[in-house]
């Protein structure tokens, strides 16, 4: 009955051009946006990519934002593709940087650096690995709904933070602002001169690019998650354990999004302060990493790049058009609104004259 | 004695009406078979939208009018993408949450500090409102008439032929089909209806609740409702006293602050009842199924065998 079909094969091609066309509408939507605003869209716009792709320092901050939304994205790639819908990347986040900050402050403040830095990023990893894992036991356990379960996960590891910085770890050093302690110099990671981005954490966000991209892929894990995000039911009749795999996938992303929390910690802010500060929203955008890059490891990359660039131009808006931060938010949500319009367009076919039964 | 307990009793009835109403909203979006996971960000630009309305007239109960089309016109974007488009309903909601929770902010920037001046003006039933402890179930604003207004109508549509048509469509939307029931309009409304209320739940948290607008108003008060749906059981009559209970939850974190108790593990205390609550349910069901519209959140393609 219906004049749509869907399409049984999607050339790369085909793809491409669904991408190109969703993301000008979202641009023309944001467009809209600005306009009702009272702000010449062309002006925003020569703003928001003139500040953050149009001259090095603008490059530089782009790539420091893109490191952790390529971690996070990667890791929150393997349960999406697996149907689990992990919203908790900004509480796995804070609790890398939690436990990064506690070591780092207290039994490894006085390790040389290179034996310092393994471990703390291992233990980061390890922290948001297990905060991962609670929301795979709640539904394993007691059947609730990870999107809920992660999102007010989210929100108590917010109120730990606060908690954190305004007692037990508030810094005797920082004059009264609700931070902890600065970690000792010597931990300090370095930096790309002229940019934003911790060589250290850029690599290991590049060197898990192919890393996650063969165990989502081809892997026998890969293949486990894949049945488990298309057919729950013919992934049970095939002997894939759904509590096994959801623990991986989940303790990768978890591990991932701690990872990123140890970067934010060692190469950014240098201390925990209030948890908006630490995880700047990253758990949130790289959600929309993961989705724009289409799940794919290289795509990712990419839209980790480009969502990088849009929130440096979100820092150039609100100084030169003193426009909230949120409009970045607005963005982000109309461009994934035009990307999942622009999906029908590219899944189905349209059939002229007579209907297709 | 009397006093605090009527104080709590009072606060808890105006704290749950954001919370009934974005619940109801959602359960009836939900028996369709669509899952709106926007409300969050439905209730924030609708609060935004809602305070600008009455902010600029002066009329507090054009917030209300403002807060259900903000509501209707998102969660229509959701309804479009789910239902026509076929999109990943739970992608479309959080979409439409980051998109509505920075539009909120854009919109209540200029308001950000000034109060609303203008309070609603209060119904009451005369001698019911006088009656001890449960008096104040009797008194209220428009918003807070609007809640009992839509759960009587919830009521009388859960018995009516109306909605044995919706819970087809979010069951068994084939049947529903065989039957004559334009599936996809069913839908398509449902989801418009449900996000005005939410709308309202949001313009009430602004512009009666707290009577200003901050960027944080909402929080997560709209996640809170998705789970409270589930913990409903997608009865209208259980999240009423869900929304209740949480409202209570909500009023007790200002009532123990003198307590000497940290206010951030108070601050924590909705977000972790609503855990609780949810596994409380999980228990509670042990191996039975899921009471969930059985087609919920899968697109449904007309004519399809």
């Amino acid at each position: 009955m219906s004049r749509w079909t869907e399409r049984t094969e999607l050339g790369w091609k085909r793809q491409a051009a669904g991408l190109g066309l969703s993301l000008t509408g979202g641009l023309l939507l944001m467009a809209l946006v600005f306009l009702a605003f009272g702000v010449n869209p062309f002006s925003a716009f020569a703003r928001i990519f003139g500040g953050s792709l149009g001259s090095p320092y603008g490059l530089g901050q782009t790539l420091g934002k893109a490191v952790p939304l390529l971690l996070i994205g990667l890791g929150l790639s393997l349960p999406f593709r697996g149907r689990f819908w992990n919203i908790g990347a900004e509480g796995q986040l804070l609790s890398g940087a939690i436990v990064t900050t506690a070591l780092a402050l207290g039994p490894l403040a006085g390790w040389p650096p290179f034996l310092a830095w393994p471990v703390l990023f291992l233990s980061a990893a390890a922290g948001g690995m297990l905060f991962g894992w609670i929301p795979v036991m709640l539904l394993n356990r007691f059947k609730v709904n990870e999107v809920i379960s992660t999102l007010m996960l989210n929100y108590l590891a917010y109120e730990v933070t606060q908690y954190l910085v305004l007692g037990p770890m508030r810094g005797a050093t920082q004059s009264g602002f609700p931070y902890s302690d600065n970690i000792v110099p010597e931990l300090v990671l370095g930096r790309i001169p002229g940019t934003a981005a911790h060589w250290m954490t850029l690599l290991l966000a590049i060197g898990l690019v192919p890393l996650v991209g063969i165990l989502g892929g081809k892997s026998k894990t890969g293949y486990e998650i894949r049945v488990l995000g298309e057919n729950p039911d013919a992934a049970r009749y095939a002997g894939i354990d759904h509590n096994h795999v959801r623990l991986v996938m989940m303790g990768i992303s978890g591990a991932l999004a701690g990872l990123a929390g140890a970067g934010e910690i060692l190469g950014v802010h240098y201390h925990l302060a209030s948890p908006v500060s630490i995880t700047s929203n990253y758990g949130f955008t790289a959600i929309i990493a993961a989705w724009l890059g289409r799940l794919h490891p290289a795509g990712i990359v990419a839209a980790s790049l480009f969502l990088g660039a849009l929130l440096v131009g979100g820092d150039a808006i609100k100084i030169g058009l003193q426009l909230p931060a949120a409009t970045v938010s607005v963005f982000q949500g109309i461009l994934l609104l035009a990307l999942l319009a622009g999906d029908f367009f590219t899944r189905y076919r349209y059939n002229r004259g007579e209907a297709s039964a | 004695m009397t006093d605090i307990v009527q104080g709590l009793l009072d606060r808890s009835i105006q704290a749950a009406v954001p919370l009934a109403l974005a619940t109801l909203g959602e359960v009836i979006t939900e028996k369709s078979g669509v899952l709106n996971l926007g409300i969050e960000g439905t209730m924030a630009a609708s609060a935004a939208a809602g305070f600008a309305a009455a902010f600029a007239t002066g009329v507090p109960e054009l917030g209300l009018i403002a807060g259900l089309g903000t509501g209707a016109f998102f969660s229509l974007l959701h309804a479009l993408l789910s239902v026509p488009l076929k999109a990943n309903q739970t992608v479309s909601g959080l979409a439409l949450t980051m998109a509505g929770v920075g539009l909120a902010s854009l919109w209540g920037q200029p308001f950000i500090g000034k109060p609303l001046g203008a309070d609603p003006s209060l119904f009451a039933i005369p001698l019911l409102s006088n009656l001890p402890l449960i008096g104040v179930l009797f008194s209220g604003t428009i918003f807070y008439w609007l809640t009992w207004a839509a759960f009587a109508a919830a009521f009388i549509l859960h018995k009516s032929r109306l909605g044995l048509v919706l819970e087809a469509c979010g069951e068994t939307p084939k049947a529903a089909e065989a039957a004559g029931i334009s599936v996809g309009a069913v839908r398509i409304l449902a989801t418009t209806i449900g996000g005005a209320l939410t709308g309202a739940a949001g313009a009430f948290l602004a512009v009666d609740y707290g009577g200003s607008w901050n960027e944080g108003l909402v929080g997560g008060r709209g996640w809170i409702a998705v789970a409270l749906t589930i913990f409903a059981l997608w009865r209208p009559g259980r999240a009423l006293w869900s929304a209740w209970l949480f409202g209570f939850i909500f009023t007790a974190q200002f009532t123990l602050q003198p307590f000497g108790i940290s206010p951030n593990f108070l601050a924590a205390l909705p977000y972790a009842f609503t855990l609780a609550v949810l596994i409380v349910e999980g228990l509670r069901r042990g191996t039975q199924g899921s009471k969930a519209p059985g087609s919920l959140g899968m697109p449904f393609t007309s004519g399809e065998r």
